[in-house]
């Protein structure tokens, strides 16, 4: 088993160095010129070649790449030229916002998901397998802006003034206060924690459950329904298929039958024979769907006005701020990379046919 | 004696009651129309939407960009829909949603923020939509395809060097790539060597919107590593089956066992990526256009349709239900059929 993780890590590096790679070369392909873009009308030829040598976009290519993967091992991903924050703020900041977002989302999407597959796996060709598999297949055709909108609309608009309203953007209502947790902490600039703490201010439900602040769950949590809904509901419909075809062919097995035959209920044979060995193929689904999350957060985040990753990488496309796109890309890209190991390596431990491969 | 090992001997059919078999495509053709209703929902959707997008200009009741105002009476922005023969019906609540004012003239969609009749701009969308899934699906077969069999083949160093490139760009989340490839191909498509080429593509492929074709490109790129992954698979497990070490020991070249011995067998899965691909494909062309990155105004493109309104949902929100309806119609069809697909290609599935 040592030698399989170390096998997968291995074969990890190279794809590193090129995420490495191609988030540098994406930003300098980029349209326009940052100087331009930045200044605005103070642009003009010794302003912007102060920029650019206080930037070093004045070295060579090479150089500039050099300096880039020095930077990035020591942990520092540059400022950001329009907001002149530096770039691991922003990230401590709005990474929060994004897995807040994505973890409720996949909350959502196992639940449902694997609620619906099982009741449709337990009642083949009944009414409510049809009408589960009928709005996996709508659930998939939804783009997550349409159902955004669409939840947006509902909520806010039609079911205004009852009980079901809901809010249709921001993450919390004006005037909410958050408490800012490196202050709490006495966590000064400089500090290893410091960004840790940024981070786990902006995980509101963090924030709320260890300051037992109640109107701050409930607040934030009723901001996060629609968002999570309209993000989760293509892993949720893939989830609900992948659930019920693999229970269907397991509930078929010998080993089903002689639980059943030995006179167990059936809710046993469901929960300890049946749903162990299906779930397989459901844990390779939810590893899978994380990537799609992150890419769906970029919608959701849009349309729910979060200011989260997906969002930060959006504007810092089209205002060209070349340490925020490389900075967010690349850690987007880490993360996916790194849930890809964990699901490979777990798959590993559950199916010990794939280490020997 | 099996029912299977029957119809293998060439047996008189009309004393054995049985169908002669024709082949696997056309058995699998002939499966999906008889027995799959999500295959012939879907190949029906499909089909709809494509007589949509050719007759588009027949059914059509005005040009898709012409902005109205000034050129019919009583016209006005973002007017909802009205439809005359409507205010004869009884008035069902959602009849009366189509029902005219005084002097409003006839829009079955309404109009849009531009005052242009959104009825016809929905239906030269399909033409849009279906042309950018078709063309970023067909690319991202043929290099995904090529990649995958070269990989799958040839092995050794090169399987590792393709295949690196390929988890390289799996290894970033599909639309955010997409949004920097496509920002990318813009500066290109400005001010270089290869604008001449994008300019070139985008004549050959009859596409007036220069930001749709750099979408297509960049969705294109994100997918092909699904596809050269999946042929890879089927190259690896084919290459080592009878009927190829066959072809080899009677010295067929290495480019006949690809193409005439491995290629036909490996097409069946690629077939059905391709047509969910290309749900994806649409899926992704309206997400990057509702960002404002993939067609730009005044193309009719029902993400960029929707993107430009809305702001205006909640006041009049016929502009975003009808672009809405149209993708998710669309992409369900794609998403049926290709179901559909898979059922009646892979005999495994078969009878489950």
């Amino acid at each position: 088993m040592p030698r399989y993780i170390l096998q997968r890590l291995l074969a990890a590096l190279p794809v590193l160095f090129g995420i490495l790679l191609v988030t540098f070369v994406l930003a300098r392909l980029l349209p326009g010129d940052p100087c331009v873009a930045i200044l605005g009308e103070k642009a003009n030829e010794v302003t912007c070649a102060a920029f650019n040598a206080r930037y070093g976009l004045d070295k060579p290519i090479i150089t500039q790449f050099g300096i880039y993967l020095r930077d990035v091992l020591t942990g520092d991903l540059g400022m950001s030229f329009r907001y002149g924050q530096p770039v691991t703020r922003m990230i401590a900041e709005r990474l929060a916002v994004t897995v807040e977002l994505a973890f409720s989302a996949m909350l959502v999407a196992v639940t449902f998901g694997m609620f619906f597959g099982i009741v449709a796996a337990k009642r083949q060709n009944s009414f409510v397998d049809v009408a589960t598999m009928v709005g996996a297949n709508l659930g998939v055709s939804i783009p997550v802006f349409v159902l955004g909108l669409f939840l947006a609309y509902v909520f806010a608009i039609v079911l205004k003034d009852t009980p079901f309203a809901l809010p249709p953007s921001g993450r919390l209502s004006a005037g909410m206060e958050v408490p800012y947790l490196p202050d709490k902490w006495g966590l000064s600039e400089g500090d290893p924690l410091f960004r840790v703490a940024q981070f786990l201010t902006n995980l509101y439900f963090f924030n709320a459950i260890i300051n037992l602040d109640g109107k701050l769950f409930w607040d934030s949590f009723t901001h996060m329904i629609l968002p999570a809904v309209a993000l989760g509901t293509i892993p949720m419909a893939i989830i609900a298929r992948i659930t019920r075809s693999s229970l269907l062919e397991v509930l078929n097995q010998d080993y089903t039958r002689t639980a059943r035959a030995k006179g167990l209920t059936e809710w046993v044979v469901l929960m300890r024979h049946a749903l162990r060995n299906a779930l397989l193929p459901v844990v390779t689904i939810i590893g899978l769907s994380l990537g799609f999350l992150l890419s769906g957060a970029v919608l959701t985040e849009t349309i729910f006005g979060f200011s989260g990753v997906g969002r930060a990488l959006f504007d810092g496309i089209t205002a060209r701020d070349y340490a925020v796109i490389q900075g967010f890309t690349l850690v987007t890209a880490i993360i996916f990379l790194v849930i890809n190991l964990v699901v490979d390596i777990l798959y590993g431990f559950l199916d010990p046919r794939i280490r020997l491969t | 004696m099996t029912a299977q090992d029957a119809a293998a001997l060439p047996v008189d059919f009309e004393l054995t009651s049985r169908r002669p078999s024709r082949g696997y495509w056309h058995e699998s053709f002939r499966d999906l129309l008889l027995r799959r209703r999500s295959g012939q929902i879907g190949l029906a959707i499909v089909l709809f939407m494509v007589f949509i997008a050719v007759a588009a200009p027949v059914l059509a009741t005005h040009p898709p960009n012409q902005v109205l105002i000034g050129k019919e009476p009583g016209v006005k922005r973002r007017q909802p829909p009205c439809i005359y023969a409507v205010d004869r019906l009884p008035s069902l609540p959602v009849i009366n949603w189509f029902r005219c004012e005084a002097g409003q003239p006839q829009h079955y969609f309404g109009t849009d923020g531009n005052a242009r009749d959104l009825y016809s701009r929905v239906l030269y969308g399909a033409r849009v939509s279906l042309r950018a899934g078709l063309y970023t699906v067909t690319l991202a077969v043929i290099v995904g395809m090529l990649l995958g069999l070269v990989s799958g083949y040839v092995g050794s160093w090169v399987d590792n060097a393709i295949m690196r490139v390929m988890d390289v760009v799996l290894a970033f989340p599909s639309l955010i790539l997409a949004i920097a490839i496509n920002s990318a191909l813009l500066t290109v498509a400005q001010d270089s060597l290869l604008a001449r080429g994008l300019g070139l593509m985008q004549r050959g492929l009859g596409f007036e919107d220069i930001g749709l074709l750099t979408a297509l490109l960049s969705i294109a790129l994100v997918s092909t590593p699904t596809y050269a992954r999946l042929v890879r698979s089927q190259v690896l497990s084919l290459k080592e089956r009878e009927f190829v070490t066959a072809a080899r020991a009677i010295g067929a070249s290495p480019g006949r066992i690809v193409f005439r011995a491995i290629l036909p067998n490996a097409m069946a899965p690629v077939i059905v990526a391709a047509t969910l691909g290309i749900a994806t494909a649409i899926l992704d062309t309206a997400a990057l256009s509702f960002l404002g990155l993939g067609a730009q105004p005044p193309t009719a493109e029902w993400g960029a349709m929707i993107g430009a309104e809305r702001n205006q949902m909640f006041t009049s929100p016929h502009l975003i239900f009808f672009p809405a309806l149209a993708i998710v119609v669309t992409v369900l069809g794609f998403n049926l059929l290709g179901d559909g697909l898979r059922d009646a290609l892979d005999p495994q599935m078969k009878n489950r």
